[in-house]
């Protein structure tokens, strides 16, 4: 029986074609661009080897360290943002809005679906100072505070930015939590108000610790989207002022297409990969132990 | 069918069977309730308000939104803004551009998607579940380590001035998230359903096209909306390759905005960014169940 399923021709028409475009288009170029690290120039001037020289420009580059410390600051931060927000939207879908969250539900997961350029450039305005004052302004004037321009310097911009990222996505995170939530057993919530627990000492209790799985799942999610954040902040900030929010996406984007070097171009590429892959794994060994001390 | 759906239905339906099981404590519901509404109306706000204020300013000449309050209504409705953004500022040539790269994309990698699917599920052989890894490890890998080689191979192959590049990367770096999804639902049709159609005599390829394919219908069109939303609103690599004006996509387009009009004019702006948003909500309202599970379920697996 197993004959006809196992037919290896069959296999081949139908994986082939998606393996070499997989291959073609993702493996190759990602072994192809470790080696472009080893090299000085650019496709239209063509490439020279310069040996390790890229890495150890890396260890020196101010500018690196600074994108660095901005992705990771940055990922912690709406990460944390992005979760408990969802977090908290969740439970008060599935214990206060109970039947009627469908709505509520479809009209916080609206931003998460528009182009982040466009959410970028209407959050620019919208926290604008000059040449119009924008509505975040006008309500602190209104309330007696002078206008703050966010975007002049590093830190309220930092903030805006966090602002735009956890309103485009805690509808997301709202859903994939609220669907965790729904997993937990209606009798071991009962049981447990029985014993009395309410409010609070539920949550704590019994809920968070049942919903841990999905959690630490859009931990993982989110760390992992928010290490590679690139559109949000092109639109918003272009990395500036300055370099106050160039992440290391950016940073690779702009030596490679704006100075042209590609060779360490691809060793800062090289450099987000590992911090991906290192971060996630973190997660992942932290929540594996949590899952089962839990 | 219903064997296809996701867990996210199931528990769905069973709560909205006993809906009375999570009922708080009676004699604090009044208290509970009032607060709630304000948590409520203050989300609608949230969300609702900036949609609002970006409407009402795509409609405001410049001296408008210049002059008076950000809070004001247009003083005189200016639908011409709307002519200027997609005739002048070249949002009707975008849109054009965004449809012919995303849509090929999306056809290609929804076949070949679903074919290894079907291959890496349903199909018995070594080294099966090695090949998804290797697909699954795609989705890990920041899209910034592929651009440089892909655009040497682009350019030295002179399909820099097309929208070819697009197509293909589009379909590549889409094919991980699509290929898992699909051996996912693949996972919940019986095996037993393609050897009894291959038993009645029809060729295992044929069994995939005539049997499998109509079979998983719905998660080929949620997977198909999960990869739209990604493709359609992508910046990094349109960005990266398209160096031509007239091949920009929407999104580079309204990033490079204010620069096709020389001096900023705010009505334009804000009624190109209206006509992005507007459009990918349009689809979201039709199918607002489909794309909120089909996103969610994409990320859990993932």
């Amino acid at each position: 029986m197993h004959r006809v399923l196992g037919d290896r021709r069959a296999i081949a028409l139908l994986l082939g074609p998606a393996l070499l475009v997989y291959s073609l288009i993702m493996l190759v170029p990602m072994v192809w661009s470790l080696g472009y690290s080893f090299t000085k120039g650019n496709t239209i001037d063509g490439f020279t080897g310069n040996g390790v020289a890229n890495f150890s420009r890396l260890l020196d580059d101010p500018a690196v360290h600074d994108a660095l410390w901005f992705t990771l600051k940055y990922a912690v931060v709406v990460t944390a943002g992005q979760v408990v927000a969802g977090y908290l939207l969740a439970l008060l879908y599935v214990f206060f809005l109970k039947r009627a969250s469908a709505l509520i539900r479809t009209l916080v997961f609206f931003p998460v679906v528009l182009p982040t350029v466009a959410v970028g450039l209407l959050f620019q305005k919208f926290f604008q100072v000059a040449p119009q004052t924008g509505p975040v302004n006008s309500v602190l004037n209104a309330v007696g505070i002078d206008s703050v321009d966010f975007f002049g310097s590093a830190g309220s911009v930092f903030w805006v930015l966090v602002v735009m990222d956890i309103w485009r996505s805690m509808g997301f995170y709202a859903v994939l939590l609220f669907a965790g939530l729904l997993d937990i057993p209606e009798e071991v919530l009962e049981s447990a108000r029985l014993d009395g627990a309410t409010g609070l000492a539920l949550v704590r209790h019994i809920v968070l610790p049942l919903s841990m799985p999905v959690l630490m799942s859009s931990l993982v999610f989110s760390v992992n989207g928010t290490l590679k954040v690139f559109d949000s902040i092109v639109a918003l900030t272009n990395g500036g002022p300055g370099n106050a929010t160039t992440p290391l996406t950016l940073y690779m984007f702009q030596t490679s297409f704006t100075y042209g070097d590609y060779g360490y171009g691809s060793t800062i590429a090289l450099l987000l990969t590992v911090v991906c892959l290192l971060v996630s794994l973190v997660v992942y060994r932290v929540s594996r132990r949590d899952l089962t001390e839990g | 069918m219903a064997t296809i759906d996701t867990p996210v239905k199931t528990t769905a339906s069973r709560r909205h069977r006993q809906p009375s099981r999570r009922t708080r404590a009676p004699r604090r519901g009044r208290a509970g309730r009032l607060w709630v509404k304000a948590v409520v109306a203050l989300l609608l706000v949230i969300e609702v308000y900036p949609l609002i204020w970006m409407f009402l300013t795509s409609l405001k000449s410049n001296d408008d939104y210049l002059n008076n309050s950000t809070w004001s209504l247009p003083t005189t409705w200016q639908w011409g803004n709307y002519t200027d953004a997609w005739t002048t500022g070249n949002i009707g040539l975008y849109v054009q551009n965004s449809l012919l790269a995303v849509l090929p994309a999306l056809a290609l990698m929804l076949l070949l998607g679903t074919a290894a699917g079907f291959a890496l599920q349903v199909m018995v052989w070594k080294g099966r579940s090695l090949t998804l890894l290797v697909f699954l490890a795609g989705m890990m890998v920041p899209p910034q380590m592929i651009l440089l080689p892909l655009f040497t191979v682009y350019f030295r192959t002179g399909l820099s001035g097309t929208l070819w590049p697009l197509i293909l990367t589009y379909t590549g770096t889409g094919l991980p998230l699509t290929v898992f999804m699909m051996a996912t639902y693949y996972r919940s049709v019986p095996r037993e359903l393609f050897e009894a159609a291959t038993i009645d005599g029809a060729g295992i390829l044929r069994a995939f096209w005539t049997i499998s394919v109509p079979l998983v219908r719905n998660a080929l069109l949620t997977v198909g909306l999960v990869q739209f939303f990604f493709i359609w609103n992508d910046l990094l690599i349109a960005l990266t390759f398209t160096n031509d004006q007239d091949l920009r996509t929407i999104q580079v387009g309204l990033l490079n905005f204010t620069g096709d009009f020389g001096a900023t004019q705010y009505g334009p702006l804000f009624a190109a960014i209206c006509i992005n948003v507007f459009g990918t909500l349009l689809i979201y309202l039709f199918l607002n169940q489909k794309v909120m599970k089909g996103l969610t379920s994409g990320a859990l697996k993932g």
